[in-house]
């Protein structure tokens, strides 16, 4: 496998504010890679840094065994010859330019023969599904559609990296969820590597080969797939990154576990005993069943709510809140639509068992 | 910033070309003069001296002047910002027929400059001579005029006739991005519509009414035409006519230039103050009322009042903008000032005259033409390359720029042609003084500032995104800038043209300070014929500006609605 | 006996119809929402009520006082209804600190200091907003915003209380917290609320019942419960959750998925309503679909074409006929991989007409 882009050791400040300190990040040739992280995270600027439209403070940057960027050297390759394709969040189509001249555009930068180019941006107008749209301005496109020029200009050039800045950000749910299976088609049809920077965890599920969770000081806390990530966290940041997480105190006494200051015990994956070790159990609303009458925890309803398809549920046990969800018609089928103040069982499929240390930074 | 060793090598070249020409061009032609006004108010004979300062602002002259200056601007600021917000609010919350129409007729005032109206006013309202005055006094026999425009209030009250469009854009705009929702709050809340007015509406428009009433201030304070033509009979003089005086009077001789200066350096601080609390009040003051869904705004009933009110407006209007006009067009085809005017009497002799034969008006027209297209296409220009520096160029220095540029905003005409003669009459090696090329330099010096500000909207508007992308494309910075942004910012900078062409072809303050006999502008000759008593043919004159004034603001009307679209 | 009623209630803009003869009934206490996308004449029909619209026609009663009849030309302004609003955009007056955005209203009903102070502070209390009296609203947060506009509603006791959109300016987390305070406040209060929204999990959490509104026409009304049980059409089916609506044909005596050659199973089978149809739709939610076994009676044949973990769910689309139908299911079920041929199990099938 071969790495088509190469992050070593890079830094980046701007002013006080430090993105980077020490970023290294492989990114191999062919793969959708996400980076996935919290707003202000400095994805953006990683984006930024490969593009050429800034510069590494310290380190060093390749694309496809070239060095675009290295501080040593004094190295620097500018934007327009680092054979990138970018799509970014606001779009960036050129508003007095038709569909046809925008993706016609970086072909023209090439000089490319007449012929060759109407070949190309007619082709790449039928694969984004534009027909027709080709002498439309992007005022007279709707944002899907202008998302779709944009697509299609960065792709058209056939770049060595597609770069992709939250694109789909300002789009409507619906949109949103439609465009990245295309996002995704495209990647798989033109086999292109595709760098996909986030901060939508189920986007990023949905699409990656491979994901990257960056955390708020710009630190890189696990790289793996989708699956990888979602069911073995590194950490508790990770675990609460990829989607609704509940958290349960644990109280350990005479190598047993307890939930909050009560008498029921969990014991599902439980480490070894270590005393004086505080410890909080992770897990998701699918890692726990319910039922009216038996189970691993007592609890009551403090709070049902009715959201449609879904059933949520906050349950309390022994001082410590946990909510779960479940499908209504299996509520309804299975007599689980409780009342608030009811008594119910819960049982845990799957537990994970995080440090307690590393709530505090969960719960900013 | 950045302390890597990687230079971004190629934007090195176009950067540092465009960053040093945006200097020079504002440094030339903006901060030298102004550095040279103060120079010469505060070093006599090289060397520093502020009891000389000190002197000259306690003659009885300029003492008088500062203070007539304040008192009319005062007034001005007052009459205009009662006007313009009334009227605002008539038009954005009360059900007065024909709004949309009354609004765009609110606006009409700003096409007449206030000096032509001014010279209306005194063919209308002079003590003596004018037709009013005289109506009054045959049909009630009686010597004691109706009213005599020659006064602190006659100058203040032409003043606020064309100056309170200011307020009442700027408020009208408040009012109607104010979110709704903020006065139907009140009203739910049990608030009857004069309740909501008084506690709701008013106070969060103040800022807006403030500000434009500090515009009004600004501009009156330094106002030239007005005063000139109301004034000087009566020995008011303000700090522009006084200059002007001065220098004229003396052909420009040491001891007048240094009481100009001095003037100049009081006009300078007072509107530097002006500007500085209007910037405090928009940003701090300024609250954020624009949002939500958009529903019509509740309208308060007028009832009976609907059509009086309409009256009042229509009769407003009629007076400070029908009447002025026909008497200038009127007493431009009579042949001599003081006729009846009656058919008989009127004819489009003057008008064929001053357009084919007179020279001094013939000269006029041409060269406010010229004078308007090169100040125009010289800043627009010059301009879109500066608020590129300003809004795109992350380099050090373009905070200096930004001052530099706007810095006109905050320079009185009067100030900006003094400036101009110290800089350009040959004590540095070129001398200018008493060619075309003087008044260009100073109409680019005044001018600068609107072009910045069209264009640097424009460009705000040319996300960083879109560059971006281009270079991403394969595009250099050059092609770039040729290929993305130029064309995005076309639109502003045709509008920063029109901008500048327009008052530059009815420009006085600054003309009247450099003019020479064969390089009269529209506004001088309309003045000077005036002064000299030529009364008939300056109105003849004025009726053509008005006229070119006129098919020039429909072509612009045209331009923005074709881009708005 | 019900607090607030709508009579034959129409609002027309020139040719459009905005509202259209709407007949409503809403009890003294009872969280009652209006649901629909944007242009469904919600919002029309609570600024009616409010008293910010005109009426083309019909009547609008709270309790025993008429407040707009245009044929009886009765018209109480907003200021005498004594509503309580919240809307979208927050609307708090910015030049006014938080305490007397709240005492605003209450000044304005010429009561005793004491009396203004009182209440003042208590809808201070109520909202969490004690810390902050002093503050101007600018120095708020969104939410912080929202709930000083809560307080001033609050504040004069209302007997309805008027809810526009009040969350949709607000973050998702946010939202859900504030869903939360509103209820409370309405256990603690007891005004009825009308609530406006285009977000039907929002409406189903907090409402008695809900309105669905489509082209200024009530759709249905009922709890959210038995909206949820049995939508009335097509409309309000798609309405309140992601929806799966698949075009199904008769042949014969046989329904068929649209270019399926196979018949629906018999526990499938289509109402007598749809026996004149040609082709109508079978309405389904992607999580009420299962996999099931080949040789299960009740399942439908169909193929894989995508497959997507996305966590808690895993997402499918799968082929049947012509038709594609999405199914979700939990991340621990077992399901086909892609381009596998499967097998469907319809686990609470809908039936409609295809203009419905």
């Amino acid at each position: 496998m071969e790495n088509i882009i190469r992050i070593k050791g890079v830094a980046k400040a701007f002013g006080k504010h430090t993105v980077y300190d020490n970023l290294n990040l492989d990114i191999v040739k062919g793969e959708c890679f996400t980076l996935l992280g919290p707003s202000g995270c400095g994805k953006t600027v990683l984006i930024r840094l490969i593009a050429g439209h800034e510069v590494p403070d310290a380190g060093k940057i390749e694309i496809d065994n070239v060095v675009v960027a290295d501080s040593e050297t004094g190295t620097y390759v500018a934007p327009e010859r680092r054979t990138l394709g970018i799509v970014f969040q606001d779009y960036a189509v050129w508003p007095h330019m038709t569909v046809y001249q925008n993706i016609a555009y970086p072909l023209k930068m090439e000089k490319r023969p007449k012929d060759e180019i109407n070949q190309l941006v007619m082709r790449m107008i039928d694969v984004v599904g534009m027909n027709g749209l080709d002498k439309r301005l992007p005022s007279e496109l709707s944002g899907g559609q202008q998302q779709r020029v944009a697509l299609a200009r960065a792709l058209v050039a056939d770049p060595a990296v597609m770069l992709l800045d939250e694109p789909l950000s300002n789009l409507d749910a619906n949109l949103r969820e439609e465009m990245r299976f295309e996002i995704k088609d495209l990647q798989r049809k033109f086999g292109i590597t595709v760098l996909y920077v986030t901060h939508d965890q189920e986007v990023a599920l949905a699409i990656s080969d491979r994901i990257a969770i960056m955390d708020k000081q710009g630190k890189i806390r696990q790289i793996g797939t989708p699956y990888e990530i979602f069911e073995e966290p590194a950490d508790m940041f990770v675990f609460k990154f990829m989607g609704i997480a509940n958290f349960l105190k644990i109280r350990e006494a005479d190598g047993k576990f307890y939930v909050g200051g009560g008498t029921q015990e969990v014991s599902l994956n439980a480490p070894k005993a270590n005393v004086g070790h505080e410890w909080v159990v992770g897990f998701r609303p699918s890692d726990v069943s319910v039922s009216r009458t038996d189970g691993t925890l007592k609890g009551i309803v403090r709070r049902a709510n009715f959201l449609g398809a879904t059933m949520d549920y906050a349950i309390d046990i022994d001082g410590e809140t946990l909510r779960t969800e479940i499908v209504t018609h299996e509520a309804i089928s299975s007599n689980l639509m409780f009342k608030e103040g009811e008594e119910i069982f819960v049982t845990f499929k799957a537990l994970h068992w995080f440090d307690a240390e590393q709530l505090k930074e969960v719960e900013e | 910033m950045s302390q890597s060793a990687i230079k971004k090598e190629s934007s090195f070249g176009v950067a540092h070309i465009i960053l040093f020409l945006a200097i020079a061009i504002l440094v030339i032609f903006v901060a030298w003069p102004v550095l040279l006004i103060l120079f010469n108010a505060f070093f006599v004979g090289g060397k520093f001296n502020s009891k000389d300062f000190i002197a000259v602002l306690t003659e009885p002259d300029t003492f008088s002047a500062l203070k007539n200056s304040l008192v009319i601007a005062s007034m001005t600021t007052i009459g205009s910002t009662i006007v313009g917000t009334f009227f605002a609010w008539l038009v954005t919350r009360t059900d007065l027929p024909y709004k949309k129409f009354m609004k765009g007729l609110f606006l009409v005032p700003f096409m007449l400059p206030s000096f032509i109206g001014a010279l209306a006013w005194k063919m209308l309202l002079s003590p003596n001579a004018g037709y009013i005055n005289r109506l009054f006094m045959r049909i009630f026999e009686t010597d004691q005029p109706l009213f005599n425009i020659y006064s602190y209030l006659g100058i203040s009250l032409v003043e606020v006739m064309y100056l309170f469009p200011f307020v009442f854009i700027q408020v009208c705009g408040a009012l109607e991005r104010m979110d709704p929702t903020l006065e139907e709050s009140a009203r739910i809340s049990g608030a009857g519509l004069f309740t909501i007015t008084r506690k709701i509406t008013i106070p969060l428009v103040l800022p807006s009414i403030m500000s434009g009433a500090l515009l009004i201030m600004l501009y009156s304070m330094a106002h030239f035409g007005t005063v000139a033509v109301l004034g000087i009979e009566q020995g008011i003089y303000n700090i522009p006519t006084l200059i002007y005086e001065k220098i004229h009077q003396s052909a420009g001789s040491f001891e007048s230039i240094r009481t100009g200066a001095v003037l100049s350096t009081v006009l300078v601080v007072t509107a530097a103050a002006i500007i500085w609390a209007q910037q405090k009040i928009l940003s701090k003051g300024h609250y954020q009322i624009i949002g939500g869904k958009s529903f019509r705004p509740m309208e308060l009933k007028l009832r009976g009042l609907r059509y009086p009110l309409l009256f009042f407006c229509l009769a407003y209007i009629g007076f400070t903008i029908l009447l002025p006009t026909a008497i200038i067009f009127m007493i431009g085809s009579v042949d001599t000032y003081g006729v009846p005017l009656t058919w008989a009497n009127m004819s489009l002799a003057n008008y064929k005259y001053i357009l084919t034969e007179y020279d001094v008006t013939k000269d006029a027209i041409l060269n406010s033409l010229s004078l308007g297209l090169a100040a125009a296409a010289i800043t627009m220009f010059a301009g879109v390359m500066i608020s590129y520096v300003i809004v795109k160029m992350k380099v050090k220095g373009k905070g200096i720029l930004e001052f530099l540029g706007m810095l006109p905003f905050s320079v009185p005409g009067s100030v900006i042609a003094l400036g101009v003669i110290l800089a350009w009459s040959g004590k540095f090696g070129i001398n200018l003084y008493n060619t075309v090329w003087i008044i260009l330099v100073a109409y680019v010096a005044r001018y600068m500032a609107f072009s910045l500000r069209a264009n640097t909207a424009a460009l705000e508007q040319v996300h960083d995104s879109l560059m971006e992308a281009s270079r991403s494309c394969g595009a250099t910075m050059w092609q770039s800038l040729k290929d993305i942004v130029i064309p995005l910012v076309r639109p502003g900078m045709i509008s920063a043209f029109f901008l500048i062409f327009l008052p530059a072809l009815r420009e006085l303050t600054v003309s009247i300070m450099l003019y020479a006999p064969t390089t009269r502008t529209i506004g001088v000759a309309i003045y000077t014929l005036n002064e000299d008593g030529e009364t008939v043919m300056s109105a003849a004159l004025a009726g053509i500006a008005l006229i070119l004034i006129v098919i020039c603001q429909s072509i612009i009307n045209r331009i923005t609605k074709k881009a708005g679209e | 006996m019900s607090f607030v009623r709508l009579i034959d209630v129409t609002r027309r803009f020139g040719d459009v119809t905005a509202v259209n003869k709407l007949n409503l009934k809403i009890d003294k206490g009872e969280c009652f929402s209006m649901l629909g996308p944007s242009g469904c004449g919600k919002t029309t029909t609570l600024r009616m009520v409010a008293g910010f619209e005109d009426l083309t026609d019909g009547e609008v009663w709270v309790g025993d006082k008429l407040f707009s009849s245009p044929k009886k030309h009765h018209y109480t302004p907003p200021e005498n209804r004594n509503f309580g609003m919240v809307f979208q955009a927050f609307a708090v007056w910015p030049h006014m600190s938080v305490y007397e955005n709240i005492a605003f209203p209450l000044r304005l009903r010429k009561l005793e200091k004491a009396e203004i102070e009182r209440r003042t502070k208590d809808a201070l209390t109520a909202t969490n907003l004690l810390d902050s009296a002093n503050d101007s609203p600018a120095d708020l947060s969104g939410g912080g915003k929202q709930r000083v506009a809560l307080a001033r509603a609050l504040a004069i006791n209302p007997d309805v209380m008027l809810l526009d959109e009040p969350l949709s300016s607000l973050d998702p987390h946010l939202r859900e917290e504030m869903r939360f305070e509103i209820k409370e406040l309405q256990n603690k209060y007891g005004f009825s609320i009308i609530y406006v929204t285009h977000d039907q999990s929002e409406a189903m959490a907090l409402s008695d019942r809900i309105l669905v509104m489509k082209l200024g026409v009530m759709q249905q009304v009922d709890t959210p419960l038995n909206i949820y049980n049995n939508p009335a059409n097509k409309f309000v089916f798609s309405f309140i959750g992601v929806s799966n609506f698949t075009d199904v044909q008769w042949k014969g005596d046989t329904a068929h998925i649209s270019g399926s050659e196979l018949a629906l199973p018999a526990s499938l089978v289509a109402p007598n309503s749809m026996k004149d149809e040609r082709t109508f739709s079978l309405a389904s939610r992607p999580t009420e679909i299962n996999f099931t076994s080949e040789s299960d009676p009740d399942g439908v044949r169909g193929f894989v074409l995508r497959k997507a973990f996305l966590g808690e769910i895993i997402d499918y689309l799968i082929k049947v006929g012509d038709q594609e139908i999405r199914v979700q299911t939990g991340r621990r079920d077992s399901g086909p991989e892609v381009e596998q041929g499967c097998c469907l199990k319809f686990l609470r099938p809908f039936w409609y007409q295809m203009d419905d």
